[in-house]
Protein backbone atom coordinates (compact mmCIF):
# COMPACT_ATOMS: atom_id res chain seq x y z
CA UNK A 1 0.00 0.00 0.00
CA UNK A 2 1.28 3.42 -0.96
CA UNK A 3 0.79 5.70 2.01
CA UNK A 4 1.91 9.20 1.11
CA UNK A 5 1.53 10.51 4.67
CA UNK A 6 3.88 7.84 5.92
CA UNK A 7 6.31 8.64 3.13
CA UNK A 8 6.19 12.34 3.95
CA UNK A 9 7.28 11.51 7.48
CA UNK A 10 10.48 10.03 6.11
CA UNK A 11 11.56 13.39 4.68
CA UNK A 12 12.97 15.90 7.18
CA UNK A 13 12.71 18.70 4.60
CA UNK A 14 8.95 18.29 4.68
CA UNK A 15 8.86 18.29 8.49
CA UNK A 16 11.22 21.25 8.71
CA UNK A 17 9.44 23.27 6.02
CA UNK A 18 5.78 22.37 6.24
CA UNK A 19 4.99 25.78 4.72
CA UNK A 20 6.70 25.00 1.40
CA UNK A 21 5.13 23.19 -1.52
CA UNK A 22 8.15 21.76 -3.28
CA UNK A 23 7.40 21.26 -6.97
CA UNK A 24 10.95 21.17 -8.26
CA UNK A 25 11.95 17.56 -7.82
CA UNK A 26 13.05 17.27 -11.45
CA UNK A 27 15.86 19.62 -10.44
CA UNK A 28 16.68 17.69 -7.30
CA UNK A 29 14.68 15.48 -4.95
CA UNK A 30 14.30 15.69 -1.19
CA UNK A 31 16.23 13.08 0.83
CA UNK A 32 14.60 10.57 3.17
CA UNK A 33 16.01 9.80 6.63
CA UNK A 34 17.72 6.50 5.65
CA UNK A 35 19.77 8.36 3.03
CA UNK A 36 20.77 11.02 5.54
CA UNK A 37 21.62 8.27 8.06
CA UNK A 38 23.81 6.47 5.54
CA UNK A 39 25.80 9.62 4.88
CA UNK A 40 26.04 10.47 8.58
CA UNK A 41 27.03 6.90 9.41
CA UNK A 42 30.03 7.23 7.15
CA UNK A 43 31.03 10.50 8.80
CA UNK A 44 30.36 9.31 12.34
CA UNK A 45 31.69 5.77 12.23
CA UNK A 46 33.58 4.96 9.04
CA UNK A 47 35.52 7.92 7.72
CA UNK A 48 38.33 6.16 5.88
CA UNK A 49 39.26 5.88 2.24
CA UNK A 50 38.16 2.91 0.18
CA UNK A 51 40.31 0.37 -1.61
CA UNK A 52 43.42 1.06 0.43
CA UNK A 53 44.59 0.74 4.00
CA UNK A 54 45.20 -2.48 5.84
CA UNK A 55 42.92 -1.85 8.78
CA UNK A 56 39.48 -3.23 9.53
CA UNK A 57 37.52 -0.03 8.99
CA UNK A 58 38.92 0.36 5.50
CA UNK A 59 37.82 -3.17 4.62
CA UNK A 60 34.42 -2.44 6.03
CA UNK A 61 34.03 0.86 4.17
CA UNK A 62 35.24 -0.76 0.92
CA UNK A 63 32.78 -3.59 1.33
CA UNK A 64 29.86 -1.21 1.91
CA UNK A 65 30.97 0.92 -1.01
CA UNK A 66 31.30 -2.06 -3.35
CA UNK A 67 27.91 -3.31 -2.20
CA UNK A 68 26.47 -0.26 -3.93
CA UNK A 69 27.13 -1.95 -7.27
CA UNK A 70 24.97 -4.90 -6.23
CA UNK A 71 22.12 -2.67 -5.18
CA UNK A 72 22.32 -0.51 -8.31
CA UNK A 73 22.58 -3.60 -10.48
CA UNK A 74 19.35 -4.82 -8.98
CA UNK A 75 17.75 -1.40 -9.25
CA UNK A 76 18.15 -1.25 -13.05
CA UNK A 77 18.43 -5.02 -13.62
CA UNK A 78 21.93 -5.06 -15.08
CA UNK A 79 23.53 -8.44 -15.81
CA UNK A 80 26.50 -7.94 -13.58
CA UNK A 81 27.95 -5.56 -10.99
CA UNK A 82 30.82 -5.05 -13.38
CA UNK A 83 28.47 -3.07 -15.59
CA UNK A 84 27.93 -0.46 -12.87
CA UNK A 85 30.42 2.42 -13.08
CA UNK A 86 30.12 4.68 -10.03
CA UNK A 87 30.26 8.29 -11.20
CA UNK A 88 29.60 11.82 -10.00
CA UNK A 89 26.21 12.01 -11.69
CA UNK A 90 24.49 11.88 -15.07
CA UNK A 91 26.70 14.58 -16.55
CA UNK A 92 29.89 12.72 -15.70
CA UNK A 93 28.48 9.44 -17.01
CA UNK A 94 27.37 11.00 -20.29
CA UNK A 95 30.79 12.61 -20.73
CA UNK A 96 32.49 9.25 -20.19
CA UNK A 97 30.42 7.77 -23.01
CA UNK A 98 30.98 10.69 -25.39
CA UNK A 99 34.70 10.64 -24.71
CA UNK A 100 35.70 7.08 -23.95
CA UNK A 101 33.38 5.55 -26.50
CA UNK A 102 32.78 8.42 -28.94
CA UNK A 103 36.31 9.70 -29.44
CA UNK A 104 37.69 6.26 -30.14
CA UNK A 105 34.91 4.86 -32.27
CA UNK A 106 33.63 7.74 -34.38
CA UNK A 107 35.31 9.00 -37.52
CA UNK A 108 34.73 11.70 -40.08
CA UNK A 109 31.27 11.53 -41.60
CA UNK A 110 29.77 9.25 -38.93
CA UNK A 111 26.51 10.45 -37.43
CA UNK A 112 25.38 10.90 -33.83
CA UNK A 113 21.60 10.87 -33.87
CA UNK A 114 19.94 12.83 -31.09
CA UNK A 115 16.95 15.16 -30.50
CA UNK A 116 15.88 18.66 -29.50
CA UNK A 117 14.66 17.24 -26.21
CA UNK A 118 18.14 16.76 -24.83
CA UNK A 119 19.46 18.39 -21.71
CA UNK A 120 22.74 20.26 -22.18
CA UNK A 121 24.53 17.40 -20.40
CA UNK A 122 23.46 14.96 -23.08
CA UNK A 123 24.27 17.08 -26.08
CA UNK A 124 27.28 19.30 -25.38
CA UNK A 125 29.57 16.27 -24.85
CA UNK A 126 28.49 14.97 -28.28
CA UNK A 127 29.05 18.38 -29.90
CA UNK A 128 32.62 18.23 -28.59
CA UNK A 129 33.14 14.65 -29.69
CA UNK A 130 31.92 15.56 -33.16
CA UNK A 131 34.24 18.54 -33.26
CA UNK A 132 37.20 16.28 -32.42
CA UNK A 133 36.32 13.36 -34.68
CA UNK A 134 34.63 14.99 -37.66
CA UNK A 135 31.42 13.11 -36.97
CA UNK A 136 28.19 15.09 -37.24
CA UNK A 137 24.98 15.55 -35.30
CA UNK A 138 21.54 14.82 -36.71
CA UNK A 139 18.20 15.31 -34.98
CA UNK A 140 15.16 13.07 -34.98
CA UNK A 141 12.25 15.38 -35.85
CA UNK A 142 9.69 15.77 -33.06
CA UNK A 143 5.94 15.82 -33.53
CA UNK A 144 4.12 19.10 -33.12
CA UNK A 145 3.58 18.57 -29.40
CA UNK A 146 7.19 17.53 -28.80
CA UNK A 147 6.94 13.72 -28.94
CA UNK A 148 9.64 11.55 -30.41
CA UNK A 149 7.84 8.69 -32.13
CA UNK A 150 9.08 5.31 -33.31
CA UNK A 151 8.06 6.24 -36.88
CA UNK A 152 10.11 9.44 -36.87
CA UNK A 153 13.02 7.64 -35.33
CA UNK A 154 12.88 4.90 -37.91
CA UNK A 155 12.85 7.47 -40.72
CA UNK A 156 15.80 9.35 -39.27
CA UNK A 157 17.90 6.19 -38.81
CA UNK A 158 20.37 5.19 -41.54
CA UNK A 159 23.61 3.29 -42.10
CA UNK A 160 25.77 6.31 -41.23
CA UNK A 161 24.41 6.58 -37.68
CA UNK A 162 26.90 5.05 -35.25
CA UNK A 163 25.61 6.44 -31.98
CA UNK A 164 22.07 7.21 -30.86
CA UNK A 165 22.13 9.60 -27.90
CA UNK A 166 18.71 10.25 -26.40
CA UNK A 167 17.05 11.03 -23.14
CA UNK A 168 14.61 8.49 -21.72
CA UNK A 169 12.28 11.07 -20.21
CA UNK A 170 12.33 14.72 -21.26
CA UNK A 171 13.08 17.04 -18.36
CA UNK A 172 10.98 19.77 -19.99
CA UNK A 173 7.92 17.93 -21.27
CA UNK A 174 7.94 14.75 -19.20
CA UNK A 175 7.42 12.50 -22.20
CA UNK A 176 8.85 9.01 -22.12
CA UNK A 177 10.63 7.97 -25.29
CA UNK A 178 10.05 4.52 -26.80
CA UNK A 179 13.56 3.46 -25.84
CA UNK A 180 13.04 -0.26 -26.28
CA UNK A 181 11.95 0.10 -29.92
CA UNK A 182 14.65 2.70 -30.51
CA UNK A 183 17.29 0.23 -29.31
CA UNK A 184 15.93 -2.54 -31.50
CA UNK A 185 15.94 -0.35 -34.61
CA UNK A 186 19.34 1.23 -33.87
CA UNK A 187 20.93 -2.17 -33.28
CA UNK A 188 19.59 -3.46 -36.58
CA UNK A 189 21.78 -0.77 -38.18
CA UNK A 190 24.74 -1.62 -35.97
CA UNK A 191 24.54 1.62 -33.96
CA UNK A 192 24.92 1.77 -30.20
CA UNK A 193 22.40 3.57 -27.96
CA UNK A 194 23.42 5.83 -25.08
CA UNK A 195 20.53 6.86 -22.85
CA UNK A 196 20.32 9.82 -20.50
CA UNK A 197 18.34 8.31 -17.64
CA UNK A 198 18.50 11.28 -15.27
CA UNK A 199 14.73 11.87 -15.30
CA UNK A 200 13.62 8.32 -16.11
CA UNK A 201 15.34 6.32 -13.39
CA UNK A 202 13.51 8.13 -10.55
CA UNK A 203 10.14 8.03 -12.31
CA UNK A 204 9.92 4.84 -14.36
CA UNK A 205 10.76 1.18 -14.12
CA UNK A 206 14.07 0.97 -15.90
CA UNK A 207 15.25 -2.49 -16.87
CA UNK A 208 18.40 -2.21 -18.95
CA UNK A 209 18.26 -5.82 -20.11
CA UNK A 210 14.72 -5.47 -21.33
CA UNK A 211 15.48 -2.14 -23.02
CA UNK A 212 18.75 -3.50 -24.38
CA UNK A 213 20.38 -0.04 -24.30
CA UNK A 214 24.17 0.03 -24.47
CA UNK A 215 24.68 2.83 -21.95
CA UNK A 216 22.48 4.50 -19.35
CA UNK A 217 23.63 7.36 -17.16
CA UNK A 218 21.78 8.79 -14.16
CA UNK A 219 22.19 10.86 -11.01
CA UNK A 220 21.67 9.94 -7.39
CA UNK A 221 20.29 13.33 -6.37
CA UNK A 222 17.17 13.10 -8.52
CA UNK A 223 16.24 9.76 -6.94
CA UNK A 224 16.41 10.95 -3.33
CA UNK A 225 20.12 10.34 -2.91
CA UNK A 226 22.95 12.81 -2.33
CA UNK A 227 24.26 15.01 -5.12
CA UNK A 228 27.61 14.39 -6.76
CA UNK A 229 27.06 10.65 -7.17
CA UNK A 230 25.57 8.55 -9.92
CA UNK A 231 25.83 5.53 -12.13
CA UNK A 232 26.90 4.85 -15.65
CA UNK A 233 25.60 1.50 -16.79
CA UNK A 234 27.35 0.03 -19.81
CA UNK A 235 27.27 -3.37 -21.45
CA UNK A 236 30.40 -5.07 -20.22
CA UNK A 237 31.77 -5.96 -23.65
CA UNK A 238 31.70 -2.23 -24.50
CA UNK A 239 33.11 -1.01 -21.19
CA UNK A 240 35.82 -3.62 -21.45
CA UNK A 241 37.11 -2.21 -24.74
CA UNK A 242 36.91 1.44 -23.80
CA UNK A 243 39.64 3.78 -22.73
CA UNK A 244 39.41 5.64 -19.44
CA UNK A 245 38.17 9.23 -19.20
CA UNK A 246 39.97 10.40 -16.07
CA UNK A 247 43.37 8.93 -15.30
CA UNK A 248 44.83 8.61 -11.84
CA UNK A 249 44.94 6.71 -8.59
CA UNK A 250 42.69 3.75 -8.06
CA UNK A 251 42.08 3.12 -11.77
CA UNK A 252 45.47 1.75 -12.80
CA UNK A 253 47.00 -1.60 -12.01
CA UNK A 254 50.55 -0.45 -12.65
CA UNK A 255 52.57 2.12 -14.57
CA UNK A 256 56.25 2.89 -15.18
CA UNK A 257 58.42 5.93 -15.73
CA UNK A 258 58.17 5.60 -19.51
CA UNK A 259 54.45 6.27 -19.24
CA UNK A 260 53.19 2.76 -19.83
CA UNK A 261 49.92 2.38 -18.01
CA UNK A 262 48.04 -0.79 -17.39
CA UNK A 263 44.52 0.12 -16.43
CA UNK A 264 42.38 -1.91 -14.08
CA UNK A 265 39.41 -3.72 -15.52
CA UNK A 266 36.04 -2.10 -16.03
CA UNK A 267 34.31 -0.64 -14.12
CA UNK A 268 37.32 0.37 -11.99
CA UNK A 269 39.30 1.87 -14.84
CA UNK A 270 36.65 4.61 -15.07
CA UNK A 271 36.90 5.48 -11.39
CA UNK A 272 40.21 7.29 -10.93
CA UNK A 273 40.50 9.41 -7.81
CA UNK A 274 38.90 9.10 -4.40
CA UNK A 275 35.20 8.76 -5.14
CA UNK A 276 32.29 10.47 -3.44
CA UNK A 277 32.14 7.65 -0.89
CA UNK A 278 29.45 9.07 1.37
CA UNK A 279 27.38 10.19 -1.62
CA UNK A 280 27.61 6.75 -3.13
CA UNK A 281 26.59 5.11 0.15
CA UNK A 282 23.68 7.53 0.29
CA UNK A 283 22.71 6.60 -3.29
CA UNK A 284 22.68 2.97 -2.28
CA UNK A 285 20.36 3.80 0.61
CA UNK A 286 18.16 5.80 -1.78
CA UNK A 287 17.84 2.90 -4.23
CA UNK A 288 16.99 0.57 -1.34
CA UNK A 289 14.45 3.07 -0.04
CA UNK A 290 12.74 3.32 -3.44
CA UNK A 291 12.81 -0.45 -3.94
CA UNK A 292 11.29 -0.99 -0.49
CA UNK A 293 8.36 1.19 -1.42
CA UNK A 294 8.34 -0.48 -4.83
CA UNK A 295 9.08 1.36 -8.05
CA UNK A 296 5.80 0.06 -9.48
CA UNK A 297 3.93 1.79 -6.62
CA UNK A 298 5.91 4.98 -7.08
CA UNK A 299 5.25 4.97 -10.81
CA UNK A 300 1.53 4.33 -10.29
CA UNK A 301 1.27 7.19 -7.81
CA UNK A 302 3.27 9.49 -10.08
CA UNK A 303 0.86 8.76 -12.97
CA UNK A 304 -2.12 9.32 -10.68
CA UNK A 305 -0.78 12.72 -9.65
CA UNK A 306 -0.01 13.58 -13.28
CA UNK A 307 -3.57 12.78 -14.32
CA UNK A 308 -5.09 14.73 -11.43
CA UNK A 309 -2.80 17.68 -12.06
CA UNK A 310 -3.33 17.81 -15.82
CA UNK A 311 -7.13 17.75 -15.50
CA UNK A 312 -6.98 20.73 -13.14
CA UNK A 313 -4.56 22.57 -15.39
CA UNK A 314 -6.73 22.06 -18.45
CA UNK A 315 -9.64 23.66 -16.62
CA UNK A 316 -7.73 26.95 -16.17
CA UNK A 317 -8.16 29.45 -18.97
CA UNK A 318 -5.36 31.85 -18.03
CA UNK A 319 -2.71 29.20 -18.66
CA UNK A 320 -0.76 28.02 -21.66
CA UNK A 321 -0.22 24.35 -20.83
CA UNK A 322 2.31 22.52 -23.01
CA UNK A 323 2.30 18.89 -21.91
CA UNK A 324 -1.08 17.52 -20.79
CA UNK A 325 0.07 14.13 -22.08
CA UNK A 326 3.21 13.94 -19.93
CA UNK A 327 4.14 10.44 -18.77
CA UNK A 328 5.52 11.62 -15.43
CA UNK A 329 4.36 14.15 -12.84
CA UNK A 330 5.74 17.17 -14.61
CA UNK A 331 3.70 20.17 -15.72
CA UNK A 332 5.13 22.77 -18.10
CA UNK A 333 3.22 25.97 -18.66
CA UNK A 334 3.06 29.73 -18.90
CA UNK A 335 0.59 32.19 -17.48
CA UNK A 336 -0.83 34.21 -20.34
CA UNK A 337 0.60 37.72 -20.38
CA UNK A 338 3.05 37.10 -17.54
CA UNK A 339 6.72 36.39 -18.02
CA UNK A 340 7.75 33.01 -16.59
CA UNK A 341 10.13 34.41 -14.02
CA UNK A 342 7.59 36.91 -12.74
CA UNK A 343 5.06 34.13 -12.27
CA UNK A 344 7.69 32.00 -10.51
CA UNK A 345 8.46 34.86 -8.11
CA UNK A 346 4.76 35.15 -7.31
CA UNK A 347 4.44 31.41 -6.70
CA UNK A 348 7.55 31.60 -4.51
CA UNK A 349 5.96 34.42 -2.51
CA UNK A 350 3.11 31.96 -1.94
CA UNK A 351 5.64 29.34 -0.81
CA UNK A 352 5.34 27.23 -3.93
CA UNK A 353 8.73 26.38 -5.38
CA UNK A 354 8.84 25.81 -9.12
CA UNK A 355 11.44 26.38 -11.76
CA UNK A 356 11.33 28.98 -14.51
CA UNK A 357 13.60 29.20 -17.51
CA UNK A 358 14.61 27.03 -20.40
CA UNK A 359 15.60 24.08 -18.20
CA UNK A 360 18.97 23.53 -19.91
CA UNK A 361 17.20 22.40 -23.08
CA UNK A 362 17.93 25.49 -25.08
CA UNK A 363 17.13 24.04 -28.47
CA UNK A 364 13.75 22.55 -27.65
CA UNK A 365 12.09 25.92 -28.04
CA UNK A 366 12.32 25.66 -31.76
CA UNK A 367 9.84 22.86 -31.34
CA UNK A 368 7.27 24.15 -28.86
CA UNK A 369 7.54 27.83 -29.64
CA UNK A 370 8.12 29.29 -26.19
CA UNK A 371 11.55 30.45 -25.05
CA UNK A 372 10.87 30.07 -21.38
CA UNK A 373 8.36 28.25 -19.25
CA UNK A 374 7.47 27.35 -15.72
CA UNK A 375 7.89 23.75 -14.68
CA UNK A 376 6.21 22.11 -11.72
CA UNK A 377 7.66 18.66 -11.13
CA UNK A 378 6.46 16.17 -8.55
CA UNK A 379 7.74 13.15 -6.73
CA UNK A 380 6.50 10.46 -4.40
CA UNK A 381 6.10 12.81 -1.41
CA UNK A 382 3.81 15.31 -3.15
CA UNK A 383 0.05 15.25 -2.60
CA UNK A 384 -3.21 16.12 -4.31
CA UNK A 385 -3.81 18.72 -1.61
CA UNK A 386 -0.62 20.47 -2.72
CA UNK A 387 -1.83 20.38 -6.32
CA UNK A 388 -5.15 21.90 -5.19
CA UNK A 389 -3.35 24.72 -3.43
CA UNK A 390 -1.14 25.30 -6.46
CA UNK A 391 -4.17 25.51 -8.76
CA UNK A 392 -5.88 27.92 -6.38
CA UNK A 393 -2.90 30.28 -6.47
CA UNK A 394 -2.55 29.96 -10.22
CA UNK A 395 -6.22 30.67 -10.83
CA UNK A 396 -5.98 34.05 -9.13
CA UNK A 397 -2.61 35.12 -10.51
CA UNK A 398 -2.49 38.52 -12.20
CA UNK A 399 0.28 40.73 -13.51
CA UNK A 400 -0.58 43.24 -10.77
CA UNK A 401 -0.05 40.61 -8.09
CA UNK A 402 3.20 39.42 -9.66
CA UNK A 403 4.56 42.94 -9.72
CA UNK A 404 3.24 43.43 -6.19
CA UNK A 405 5.61 40.87 -4.70
CA UNK A 406 8.53 42.85 -6.10
CA UNK A 407 7.55 46.14 -4.48
CA UNK B 1 9.30 55.98 -0.13
CA UNK B 2 7.25 55.90 -3.27
CA UNK B 3 3.63 54.84 -2.97
CA UNK B 4 3.15 51.12 -3.69
CA UNK B 5 0.26 51.64 -6.07
CA UNK B 6 2.26 54.19 -8.01
CA UNK B 7 5.20 51.80 -8.24
CA UNK B 8 2.96 49.02 -9.45
CA UNK B 9 1.44 51.26 -12.11
CA UNK B 10 4.85 52.43 -13.33
CA UNK B 11 6.19 48.89 -13.69
CA UNK B 12 3.14 47.53 -15.45
CA UNK B 13 2.99 50.52 -17.75
CA UNK B 14 6.60 50.20 -18.84
CA UNK B 15 6.34 46.44 -19.13
CA UNK B 16 3.24 46.48 -21.30
CA UNK B 17 4.15 49.57 -23.33
CA UNK B 18 7.91 49.93 -23.15
CA UNK B 19 9.31 53.27 -24.29
CA UNK B 20 12.01 53.53 -26.95
CA UNK B 21 11.27 49.97 -27.93
CA UNK B 22 12.42 48.48 -31.22
CA UNK B 23 15.89 48.66 -32.74
CA UNK B 24 16.90 50.87 -35.63
CA UNK B 25 19.27 50.26 -38.51
CA UNK B 26 21.52 53.25 -38.37
CA UNK B 27 25.32 53.29 -38.24
CA UNK B 28 25.31 56.08 -35.65
CA UNK B 29 23.89 53.68 -33.06
CA UNK B 30 26.19 51.35 -31.17
CA UNK B 31 24.67 48.17 -29.83
CA UNK B 32 25.15 45.85 -26.84
CA UNK B 33 23.58 42.44 -26.56
CA UNK B 34 23.02 41.41 -22.96
CA UNK B 35 22.04 37.81 -22.35
CA UNK B 36 21.84 36.81 -18.74
CA UNK B 37 23.59 33.54 -17.95
CA UNK B 38 21.35 32.79 -15.01
CA UNK B 39 17.94 33.67 -16.41
CA UNK B 40 16.28 34.04 -19.76
CA UNK B 41 16.43 37.78 -20.18
CA UNK B 42 17.99 38.58 -23.50
CA UNK B 43 18.07 42.26 -24.36
CA UNK B 44 19.69 44.40 -27.03
CA UNK B 45 20.34 48.08 -26.33
CA UNK B 46 21.34 50.76 -28.86
CA UNK B 47 22.75 54.19 -28.04
CA UNK B 48 23.30 57.09 -30.38
CA UNK B 49 25.92 59.27 -28.73
CA UNK B 50 26.72 62.49 -30.50
CA UNK B 51 29.52 64.55 -29.02
CA UNK B 52 28.93 64.51 -25.29
CA UNK B 53 25.19 63.88 -25.53
CA UNK B 54 23.20 60.66 -25.40
CA UNK B 55 20.94 61.57 -28.30
CA UNK B 56 18.84 58.44 -28.45
CA UNK B 57 18.29 55.07 -26.79
CA UNK B 58 16.55 52.04 -28.29
CA UNK B 59 16.09 48.51 -27.01
CA UNK B 60 14.42 45.22 -27.79
CA UNK B 61 14.38 41.63 -26.57
CA UNK B 62 12.75 39.18 -24.24
CA UNK B 63 12.57 40.11 -20.62
CA UNK B 64 10.60 39.93 -17.41
CA UNK B 65 8.74 42.90 -15.94
CA UNK B 66 11.79 44.08 -14.03
CA UNK B 67 14.27 43.93 -16.90
CA UNK B 68 11.85 45.40 -19.43
CA UNK B 69 10.59 48.17 -17.15
CA UNK B 70 14.04 49.15 -15.87
CA UNK B 71 15.47 49.33 -19.38
CA UNK B 72 12.48 51.33 -20.57
CA UNK B 73 12.64 53.76 -17.64
CA UNK B 74 16.35 54.31 -18.07
CA UNK B 75 16.02 54.83 -21.79
CA UNK B 76 13.83 57.82 -20.91
CA UNK B 77 16.10 58.99 -18.11
CA UNK B 78 19.37 59.22 -19.98
CA UNK B 79 18.04 60.37 -23.31
CA UNK B 80 19.27 63.90 -24.00
CA UNK B 81 21.64 63.86 -21.02
CA UNK B 82 25.36 64.55 -21.06
CA UNK B 83 27.38 61.37 -20.76
CA UNK B 84 28.69 62.22 -17.27
CA UNK B 85 25.16 62.98 -16.06
CA UNK B 86 23.88 59.72 -17.44
CA UNK B 87 26.72 57.80 -15.77
CA UNK B 88 26.00 59.59 -12.48
CA UNK B 89 22.36 58.47 -12.64
CA UNK B 90 23.41 54.94 -13.39
CA UNK B 91 25.76 54.98 -10.38
CA UNK B 92 22.92 56.28 -8.20
CA UNK B 93 20.69 53.51 -9.48
CA UNK B 94 23.30 50.87 -8.58
CA UNK B 95 23.36 52.26 -5.04
CA UNK B 96 19.56 52.12 -4.94
CA UNK B 97 19.62 48.46 -5.96
CA UNK B 98 22.11 47.75 -3.17
CA UNK B 99 19.58 49.14 -0.72
CA UNK B 100 21.82 52.07 0.31
CA UNK B 101 20.01 54.96 1.97
CA UNK B 102 20.08 58.23 0.07
CA UNK B 103 18.19 60.77 -1.92
CA UNK B 104 17.08 59.25 -5.20
CA UNK B 105 14.74 61.99 -6.45
CA UNK B 106 16.77 62.34 -9.65
CA UNK B 107 15.98 58.78 -10.61
CA UNK B 108 12.31 59.69 -11.02
CA UNK B 109 10.36 56.56 -12.03
CA UNK B 110 13.35 54.31 -11.38
CA UNK B 111 12.63 54.86 -7.69
CA UNK B 112 10.00 52.17 -8.23
CA UNK B 113 12.89 49.72 -7.76
CA UNK B 114 13.76 51.01 -4.27
CA UNK B 115 12.88 47.71 -2.59
CA UNK B 116 14.19 45.37 -5.26
CA UNK B 117 17.31 44.77 -3.16
CA UNK B 118 15.09 42.64 -0.92
CA UNK B 119 14.78 40.09 -3.77
CA UNK B 120 18.43 39.24 -4.40
CA UNK B 121 17.62 36.79 -7.20
CA UNK B 122 15.81 39.52 -9.14
CA UNK B 123 18.36 42.35 -8.78
CA UNK B 124 20.15 41.12 -11.89
CA UNK B 125 16.92 41.63 -13.86
CA UNK B 126 17.03 45.28 -12.90
CA UNK B 127 20.62 45.59 -14.08
CA UNK B 128 20.70 43.90 -17.44
CA UNK B 129 19.65 46.81 -19.68
CA UNK B 130 21.17 49.57 -17.57
CA UNK B 131 24.55 47.88 -17.54
CA UNK B 132 24.45 47.77 -21.32
CA UNK B 133 23.84 51.52 -21.36
CA UNK B 134 26.72 52.11 -18.98
CA UNK B 135 29.10 50.04 -21.09
CA UNK B 136 28.08 51.78 -24.31
CA UNK B 137 28.68 55.20 -22.73
CA UNK B 138 32.05 54.16 -21.32
CA UNK B 139 33.13 52.72 -24.65
CA UNK B 140 32.24 56.00 -26.35
CA UNK B 141 35.06 57.69 -24.40
CA UNK B 142 37.60 55.28 -25.81
CA UNK B 143 37.39 56.60 -29.33
C1 LIG C 1 17.45 14.97 -18.55
C2 LIG C 1 18.63 15.36 -17.74
N1 LIG C 1 19.85 14.96 -18.11
C3 LIG C 1 20.94 15.27 -17.41
C4 LIG C 1 20.88 16.03 -16.27
C5 LIG C 1 22.14 16.38 -15.55
O1 LIG C 1 22.20 15.77 -14.31
P1 LIG C 1 23.33 16.14 -13.26
O2 LIG C 1 23.33 17.63 -13.16
O3 LIG C 1 22.89 15.48 -12.01
O4 LIG C 1 24.62 15.60 -13.79
C6 LIG C 1 19.63 16.49 -15.85
C7 LIG C 1 19.53 17.34 -14.63
O5 LIG C 1 19.04 18.44 -14.62
C8 LIG C 1 18.48 16.15 -16.60
O6 LIG C 1 17.27 16.58 -16.23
Amino acid sequence: MFDVEKIRNDFPMIRNHPEIIYFDSAATAYKPQPVIDAVADFYNYRTVNVHRGDYPLSFEASRLYEDTRKVMKKFINARSEKEIVLTYGATSGLNIVAYSYGHFNLKEGDVVLTSYLEHASDILPWFKTCEMTGAKIEYVPLTEDGHLTVENFEKAMHEGVKVVALTFVSNVLGYELPVKEICRIAHSYGAIVAIDGAQAVPHAIVDVQDLDCDFLAFSSHKMCGPSGAGVLYGKYELLDKMNAFLFGGGANARFDKEGNIILKEAPYKFEAGTPNIEGTLGMKAAAEYLMNIGMENIVAYDRELQKYFSEKMLALDNIEYYNPKADVGLVTFNVKGIFAQDAASYLAANRIDVRSGNHCAKILWNAIGATETLRASLYLYNTKAEIDRFIEVLRDITLEKCVGVLL
Amino acid sequence: MMDTELKRAILIDHYQKPHNHGLVEDARYKMKHQASSSCIDDIKVQLDIEGDIVKDVRFDGVGCTISTASTSIFSDLIKGKKRAEALEMIEQYYRLLKGEAGDYEDLEEAQAFETLYAQPNRVKCGLIGVEAMEELIRESYEK
